[in-house]
């Protein structure tokens, strides 16, 4: 055991859509690494037939994968222990988003990736913009496609650099239709969601903007760490913006199934502004075990799915739901409250459009954010 | 950023001037924040590429000084020499028009030509810019793909000025850029943050965050071109305009609104998103002379924020706002409400009630006044 060893630095290529060349770029700077003297080795890569991309894996060391049985067939997994034993400076591990089969250590490869930095090693990893959870509606906005492998934004905010992988899209295209990304079948039918023109060029507005996001809240970061010493940040372009005040935000969660949506919503901003934020749902009955199970789950669920997030949620007591959010909000110095819209045709629409109508009419000391589901264009 | 998404109208003339230039060149560009973060490379490499796959491909520009790599690469493709002015170097513009390739590759999109003795007799024979010169070649159905550094970006350069502390000279406008068919970021950051495996010091503290400064710019300038691309594309495709990625904050006012929290708040939250902030009144008649001043404080306040402000013509404010709203994919709708008695049993059916059920796909946002 070396506890002492400082956690390793992790670099994310970030793309947006597969075939923009993360992986190529990735093994790229791992020769390079190499090159200069450095440990590295291949914990994990997906090679999808690329001949340009395996090409760049030449004399790169490669740590086996695992098999895993699972349901009477055999997958294969990044071996983290085996990666820990061998102890390399360096660590490349394409497809940070990814699920583990069930029967494997950990949920996530992420997951996987965190033991790699704990014990001090530096990680290379790949990902596309569309497994972002806080993008999530947008995404299936923007494709149609609903993606269920997603990575909490935490994560990647901790991630010591952002690289955006760039490619015009028509370029892209053309990979695709000279069969460089997909097998035939498979590109036919990517161009019927995440390939469509439109789809493309929008994820890619995404993941710019992320990028600069990400680039702009390390830089935060240090000025913060580096304190008054640092020179004042650049005014922006057309001179000062009012100072900022601290932002608390609170997000009622419930059943619902738009309560995802809020959560989502609700931390983004949250992100985007420094603010802190909480989320809570309110019971008449208190403690989790009196309340009917149906209930209770999915209360439960929602409320784990914001704590993954890393939001502080919690579920409350109280006869009135409107009065039991704003003396939390109160009590804890909360600016903005963040509700689901009702949908009309849904059950209980009628009380929950109460409900909005209670917490704006009680909300004398705090802004109110209605939040609606996104459609599809 | 102070970028503002054309009007419908523009966009309009925009298409229109698209179809009919179906025999204009592309253009593409590769943008960079430093020198030395592989856009020539980037850019040769594809030239080399393009010929490769049977594209008629030339080089009017190079840089003084090319890496190694750039060298091999430029020995491939057939050159057409700067031809030279005064002993000055340009572009030689006659020679590419007569070649007339497919394809020329410029690195170096900023560059001024040398500006001859003024002489009013005699017509000046080049344009003084060299974006001038591809603006030229353009429109004579060439492609272009060139590369340019975020710092000679003339709507960005004093604020780059202020990182980099070098001043510039030959500039490019930021709407040449918006106009390109393509741009590319080459987004390579600074190797000392993450190779630096061991301590860095002071000075290279300071270097990184001037370059990460530099690379959040071009990012987001980067994404308002493909905001463009995006919603010209959609318009041509008659789709709906909300996919961009851009917050746009819509800001609603009336005389009596408590407008400066909800402006200042907007202007806050698109900074903060680099998102756009629009502040919008419906227009109503026989305003009497005091809401009509506070009217128009609101707006002075709105301003001074640097909104885009809005009038708006309706018989319905609600609908005119929200159907602007569509319009113009809003994101996000600040409104006020005022707390007075009775307000629970009068919000059914008043105009936040109506925003907040009309408003497909976007938040609302409701300010106690």
């Amino acid at each position: 055991m070396q506890p002492t060893a400082p956690r390793g630095k992790l670099k994310v290529f970030l793309g947006y859509a597969a075939g923009v060349g993360k992986t190529y770029q990735m093994l790229s700077e791992a020769q390079e690494l190499k090159r200069k003297g450095l440990d590295v080795v291949i914990g994990y890569f997906e090679p999808h037939g690329r001949p340009d991309t395996i090409a760049r894996t030449e004399g790169l060391e490669t740590i086996p994968r695992r098999r895993i049985e699972y349901r009477g067939a055999v997958f294969e997994e990044m071996n983290t222990a085996a990666i820990l034993a061998r102890r390399p400076g360096v660590c490349v591990v394409d497809e940070f988003p990814h699920t583990n089969v069930p029967g494997s250590e950990r949920v996530k490869r992420w997951q996987d990736v965190d033991l790699l930095l704990d014990a001090g090693i530096d990680v290379l990893t790949t990902m596309n913009i569309q497994h972002l959870e806080s993008l999530n509606d947008h995404v299936w906005q923007i494709s149609g496609v609903r993606v269920r492998e997603t990575i909490p934004d935490w994560v990647v905010q901790q991630a010591d650099q952002v690289v955006m992988v760039d490619l015009a899209p028509e370029a892209l295209l053309n990979r695709l239709l000279r069969g460089v990304v997909y097998t035939p079948e498979k590109a036919k039918r990517a161009l019927e969601n995440f390939f469509r023109e439109s789809t493309l060029v929008a994820l890619r507005e995404l993941a710019l903007r992320q990028t600069a996001h990400e680039v702009e809240a390390r830089q935060d970061r240090l000025n913060l760490q580096q304190g008054a010493g640092s020179e004042p940040p650049a005014p922006s372009e057309a001179g000062e913006t009012p100072a900022p005040r601290v932002d608390r935000i609170l997000i009622h969660v419930t059943q619902d199934p738009s309560t995802a949506m809020v959560i989502r919503r609700g931390k983004r901003v949250a992100d985007y502004l420094h603010a802190d934020c909480f989320a809570v749902a309110v019971h008449k009955l208190g403690s989790p075990e009196s309340i009917p199970a149906g209930e209770r789950d999915a209360l439960e669920r929602h409320l784990n799915f914001a704590r993954n997030l890393h939001i502080e949620a919690r579920l409350l007591q109280g006869e009135d739901v409107a009065e039991t959010l704003l003396e939390f909000a109160r009590l804890n110095g909360v600016t903005q409250l963040f509700l689901a819209r009702p949908v009309e045709h849904r059950a209980g629409a009628f009380l929950r459009r109460n409900l909005v109508h209670q917490v704006v009419a009680l909300a004398a000391d705090m802004q109110v954010t209605i939040v609606a589901e996104r459609k599809r264009g | 950023m102070e970028t503002r998404r054309p009007t419908p109208e523009e966009m309009l003339r925009l298409c229109e001037a698209e179809e009919d230039g179906q025999s204009r060149g592309r253009l593409k560009v590769f943008l960079g924040y430093a020198s030395g973060v592989g856009k020539s490379f980037r850019m040769f490499d594809e030239g080399r590429r393009r010929k490769e796959r049977g594209e008629d491909v030339v080089i009017g520009a190079i840089q003084p000084k090319t890496s190694g790599e750039v060298a091999e690469i430029i020995q491939k493709i057939e050159v057409v020499p700067l031809r030279h002015v005064d002993g000055s170097p340009v572009m030689d513009i006659p020679a590419l028009l007569a070649r007339h390739p497919g394809v020329c590759l410029v690195d170096g999109l900023a560059y001024d030509n040398p500006v001859r003795p003024r002489d009013p007799f005699k017509p000046v024979s080049h344009n003084s810019s060299r974006w001038e010169d591809v603006r030229d070649l353009l429109a004579a159905g060439v492609s272009v793909i060139t590369t340019i550094n975020i710092q000679y970006i003339a709507e960005l350069r004093e604020r780059v000025e202020t990182l980099t502390h070098k001043h510039v000279g030959q500039t490019v406008p930021r709407n040449f850029l918006y106009n390109a068919d393509e741009i590319v970021v080459v987004d390579a950051p600074p190797d000392a943050t993450f190779q630096g495996f061991g301590s860095t010091g002071e000075e290279d503290a300071v270097r990184a965050r001037r370059l990460s400064e530099l690379r959040e710019i071009a990012l987001l300038l980067a994404a308002d071109v493909v905001d463009r691309q995006l919603e010209s594309y959609l318009r041509r495709n008659g789709l709906s305009t909300t996919l961009g990625a851009q917050e746009r904050i819509l800001v609603c006012v009336t005389p009596r609104a408590n407008a400066r929290p909800m402006i200042e708040s907007g202007r806050r939250n698109a900074d903060r998103f680099h998102g756009e902030l629009i502040v919008a009144y419906v227009r109503q008649p026989d305003l009497r002379p005091e809401d009509q001043a506070a009217l128009d404080g609101h707006l002075a306040v709105a301003r001074a924020a640097r909104a885009q402000i809005e009038i708006l013509d309706g018989d319905e404010a609600v609908e005119a706002i929200l159907d602007f709203a569509r319009e113009r994919g809003v994101t996000q709708i600040f409104v006020g409400h005022s707390l007075q008695k009775g307000w629970l049993r009068r919000l059914r059916g008043s105009h936040v009630d109506r925003i907040i059920r009309g408003a497909d796909g976007m938040d609302v946002r409701v300010f106690p006044h």
